[in-house]
């Protein structure tokens, strides 16, 4: 095995014991990233100086004797929608082409604190808002597992470096699906934490009540390690939560005995590939057989979700991207006639089309004689979904269902049909809604191409539900690879 | 139709996006498929519903009001696309 394409946990081991050097290991990954970054196309930035700088000083800690956290040394790749101080940062749009933040997001900082290798900074759908990576300002990422296909997005870029091996792990947001959907196309492990469980601060806002910052790592274990360094209250941001810290890797228990595990109906109804679910109900014996007690539940009000999501995600997105006008920071047409002109054609310049109709969209859900029945009803609509997960979790420690209702598609396949391309993220979305934290994790392949087992955890539920994605993991023994 | 092109020349205005005609009819018909499917949400009884802005109970948080850190001019207007004299500079207004 090459060092690239190890986990966290097994390369600590090595740096501790001085079987490899952090710059060792630095390299290992900079020399896969020159052998399939051409092919891939993860990164828009990558911060190689800054990445061997940084392994040296790591090594040198070691040398010295200090005791090193379990990320330190490690190859990190963060979505281009956290701010990183003198580090390019774009959020995938042409009107952040020449960005330089001056401070770095939290989530980052404590990464960086840690110890992280920073590699770089990974492409995405323009300002989050997409389900391919397509929407990027920039260039188009391609899924490992076929270089024709998406990675899926919005975290496109952050999904597809781990998969390749061009980061042991990676930072991406998640608003709709953004991580977890990527991950299951790339057949990797991808984690969205209840909301408030990590810092919003400096991350670039795309819908406020809805984003979350969260891994992508290359097995559950991982993803617990990641999490016990990535959360905290932050005094930035308001939201965030306040709790008592627990040690994730210690709810990671190979035993599911008496725990009960609910699956929607809904989630495995039309919509979803008919090959998909029967890769999910394969899994869904798996748990049986590792002692879960497995039964059909409903959500009722679920099939809203989409609906719901697509009038207070761009309500929320027209208001957050107000900000980018040409005056403080990003991009300014040259020549405007007057402050409105150079509003106008900075934005129309500046964004993408995704992005244009996401503002129009949530503008015209806002606007006097629309907000009641657009906006008013959807917030109404979200509680009713909220009830509806409540009382399943009355009776279930965790829901499954599938991740995405198809395997990774086309490059090109759905830019014409954004509702085509929003149908990606039906399983997701509702776990946004309701700000409750999700996890992907593989679960076999249809025609080559991986699927994602989704498990949904109760509010700051993180624990149960990487017990239950760990031990399905520990006995399904995912170990397939893409072919670059 | 759940939206005109008359009405989304008036979202671009609101929203501060100059578009050219052609991207008025292209984002009219979009925007239509999109709400028609979004407006679905409509015929649901929500008369005794209380609407949910944060998945999460949230009450204002208040800090002491006494200086912290903040940002230099020099730092706070390195991304400036115009700047002079520790300002922003931007284009007539009146």
């Amino acid at each position: 095995m090459k060092l690239f394409e190890l986990t966290i946990h097994e390369l600590h081991e090595k740096l501790v014991s001085k079987e490899i050097s952090a710059k060792e290991l630095a390299e290992s990954v900079f020399s896969r990233i020159d052998d399939v970054e051409e092919r891939v196309k993860s990164y828009i930035t990558v911060t190689r100086d800054e990445a061997f700088a940084k392994a040296d000083e790591i090594d040198k800690k070691i040398a010295s004797g200090e005791r090193i956290g379990p990320l330190a040394g490690i190859p990190t790749a963060i979505k281009d929608v956290m701010n990183t101080e003198g580090i390019r940062t774009t959020c995938g749009s042409k009107i952040l082409d020449n960005y330089i933040p001056v401070y770095t997001s939290t989530a980052v900082k404590n990464l960086l604190e840690e110890g992280i290798v920073m590699t770089g900074k990974t492409n995405m759908d323009e300002f989050a808002m997409g389900s391919s990576t397509e929407n990027s300002g920039f260039f188009v990422t391609r899924n490992p597992w076929d270089l024709e296909r998406v990675p899926g997005g919005s975290s496109g870029g952050s999904a597809s470096v781990v998969a390749a091996d061009e980061a042991i792990f990676s930072l991406g947001s998640d608003t709709g699906g953004s991580i977890r959907q990527p991950a299951a196309l790339c057949g990797i492990v991808g984690m969205k934490p209840t909301y408030g469980l990590v810092s919003r601060f400096g991350l670039i806002a795309f819908a406020s009540s809805l984003d979350q910052i969260g891994p992508f790592t290359k097995d559950v274990t991982d993803c617990a390690i990641v999490l016990n360094h990535l959360i905290g209250h932050d005094i930035n941001d308001s939201t965030s939560v306040k709790i008592d810290k627990p040690d994730y890797t210690k709810a990671l228990v190979n035993d599911l005995n008496g725990i009960t595990i609910g699956v929607p109906k809904e989630l495995m109804a039309e919509g979803i590939d008919p090959k998909i679910k029967a890769v999910i109900e394969n899994a869904l014996k798996l748990l049986e057989d590792n002692g879960a007690v497995v039964a059909e539940t409903s959500l009722p009000n679920i099939e809203h979700s989409l609906s719901a999501y697509y009038i207070i995600a761009p309500a929320e997105a027209s208001s957050n991207l107000a900000r980018f006008d040409g005056v403080r920071y990003g991009y300014r047409v040259p020549d405007a006639e007057d402050l409105i002109d150079m509003y106008m054609r900075t934005r129309a310049e500046g964004f993408g089309d995704e992005v244009k109709r996401r503002i129009m969209l949530g503008t015209y859900a806002l606007s006097a004689g629309y907000y009641d029945a657009y906006y008013g009803q959807a917030q109404k609509v979200r509680t009713l979904i909220m009830d509806d997960f409540n009382r399943a979790f009355a009776d279930y420690d965790v829901l499954v269902s599938p991740t995405t209702p198809t395997t990774a598609f086309k490059i090109g396949e759905k830019v014409d049909d954004p509702l085509a391309m929003y149908l990606s993220d039906i399983c997701t979305i509702p776990v946004n809604l309701a700000g409750l934290p999700g996890i992907s994790v593989p679960c076999g392949t249809v025609d080559g191409l991986p699927v994602g087992l989704q498990v949904i955890g109760k509010t700051l539920g993180e624990e149960m539900m990487l017990r239950v994605a760990y031990s399905f993991e520990q006995s399904f023994g995912w170990s397939e690879k893409p072919k670059l | 139709m759940a939206i005109s092109e008359k009405d989304v020349k008036h979202v671009a205005w609101l929203a501060r996006l100059a578009l050219s005609d052609t991207e008025v009819e292209r984002f009219a018909k979009q925007l239509d498929v999109i709400l028609e499917h979004a407006g679905k949400i409509a015929e649901l009884d929500t008369k005794d519903v209380q609407p949910t802005a944060h998945a999460i109970p949230l009450k204002n948080v208040l800090r002491e009001d006494k200086v912290g850190r903040c940002l230099a001019p020099e730092v706070a207007l390195a991304n400036a696309p115009h700047q002079e004299d520790q300002a922003f500079v931007v284009p007539r207004i009146v």
